[in-house]
């Protein structure tokens, strides 16, 4: 009985994980994170993920402060969005690295309102890849705990 | 299926020495990392871990020098030196770092008579080939296009080892600058997910000779 439900779990965890690389949520690089996970460090992409959230957040009320200025110093904004691009593009977060890439432009032109959009934009994006990532490994942690191994997601598009 | 119980971590203990004062195993390579990005330490931490190097990661250009001891204030002569012994073999550096960039740390790196022939690999995340071509010039031996895979990291151990083996400094004629040439990267912000690629040998056929393709272009 067991071993139908882990089966179920790996399959649902395999379509989920499918889904959010079609949906351009995560890139490569997130499963280069994962091949790197092994018995040694069981935690690595947990550990890793949980940084970008703690570090994510940090720009982001960051970001909200520096364009909530008065006097914006913009120069400060693209520094802090170049960090956020950095750590996104570190894990594999497409879809917020991507919002980083016209959030620098606009930073650049010095264009206040297309700023707060992006600003808008980025918080969006990164609140839809925390959850997908957060579910993801909820069901990673499921299929453990049911005694199953995670399955390796192994194809191209 | 149960294994837990016997984990042996040998790179771990070391690590938790700190600053890497304890003797090293001869074979073992030990790699300085310098990364502003928590996140970004994390990962090159791991990666080099991955490839049973030894690691010490920093934050900051400063740290990384007070490490070495090449602060102008530890200019202190030797036999009080604490860091004389330190053994660095590798140093990886991001460029973009708030105060000291990579390129200022490389220059001191460089100039100084304790770590100059240690080799220093500088990572972007941008594809900038002036930026590039300053840094080799300034002596570093090669530059990694963020974000950092296995493969990159595999590819300057692979070169370490050579080096090691050899006896020998290695001029910049081995270095292979895949990810120069790799333009794809540097317009396309929907890169495909590189899963075959993670599977694929590193070095394209395409790039022989990328130093000299490199000294082609500027002189141009």
């Amino acid at each position: 009985m067991q071993n139908m439900e882990v089966d179920q779990m790996q399959r649902q965890y395999l379509d989920y994980i499918k889904s959010l690389f079609l949906e351009g949520f995560l890139d490569g690089q997130f499963l280069q994170l994962q091949q790197l996970q092994d018995e040694n460090n069981p935690d690595f992409v947990v550990e890793v993920v949980s940084l970008f959230f703690e570090d994510s957040e940090r720009l982001l009320n960051d970001l909200t402060f520096a364009l909530d200025q008065k006097g914006i110093d913009f120069k400060k904004v693209d520094a802090h969005v170049h960090q956020l691009k950095g750590s996104s593009s570190s894990i594999g977060a497409q879809r917020v690295k991507n919002c980083c890439i016209a959030f620098r432009n606009f930073c650049e032109e010095q264009n206040i309102d297309e700023c707060l959009s992006c600003l808008q934009q980025v918080k969006q994006e990164y609140c839809h890849v925390k959850n997908k990532l957060e579910t993801l490994i909820r069901l990673e942690q499921q299929i453990v705990a049911a005694g199953g191994s995670i399955p390796t997601m192994e194809f191209s598009f | 299926m149960d294994s837990n119980t016997v984990v042996s971590w040998p790179r771990m203990s070391e690590n938790i020495d700190g600053f890497g004062l304890s003797p090293k195993k001869s074979d073992e390579v030990h790699v300085l990392a310098v990364d502003d990005s928590l996140v970004d330490r994390k990962v090159i931490e791991h990666l080099l871990k991955v490839l049973a190097c030894k690691v010490t990661a920093v934050d900051s250009g400063l740290r990384a020098l007070q490490l070495l001891g090449l602060l102008d204030d530890q200019k202190i002569p030797s036999e009080t030196n604490d860091f004389v012994g330190l053994k660095v073999d590798l140093i990886i550096t991001d460029y973009c770092m708030p105060g000291m960039t990579g390129y200022e740390l490389l220059k001191k790196i460089k100039e100084s008579s304790t770590f100059k022939e240690t080799p220093v690999v500088i990572m972007s995340s941008e594809n900038v080939l002036p930026r590039i071509d300053r840094c080799l010039e300034e002596g570093a031996e090669d530059f990694i296009v963020k974000p950092v895979k296995l493969s990159d990291v595999k590819r300057l151990k692979d070169y370490m080892t050579t080096k090691e083996v050899r006896g020998e400094s290695q001029g910049r004629e081995g270095i292979h600058k895949r990810k120069l040439l790799d333009t794809s990267d540097v317009s396309s912000s929907s890169s495909p997910p590189s899963i075959s690629s993670s599977s694929l040998p590193s070095a394209p056929s395409v790039i022989d000779s990328p130093t000299r393709r490199l000294k082609m272009a500027s002189t141009d």
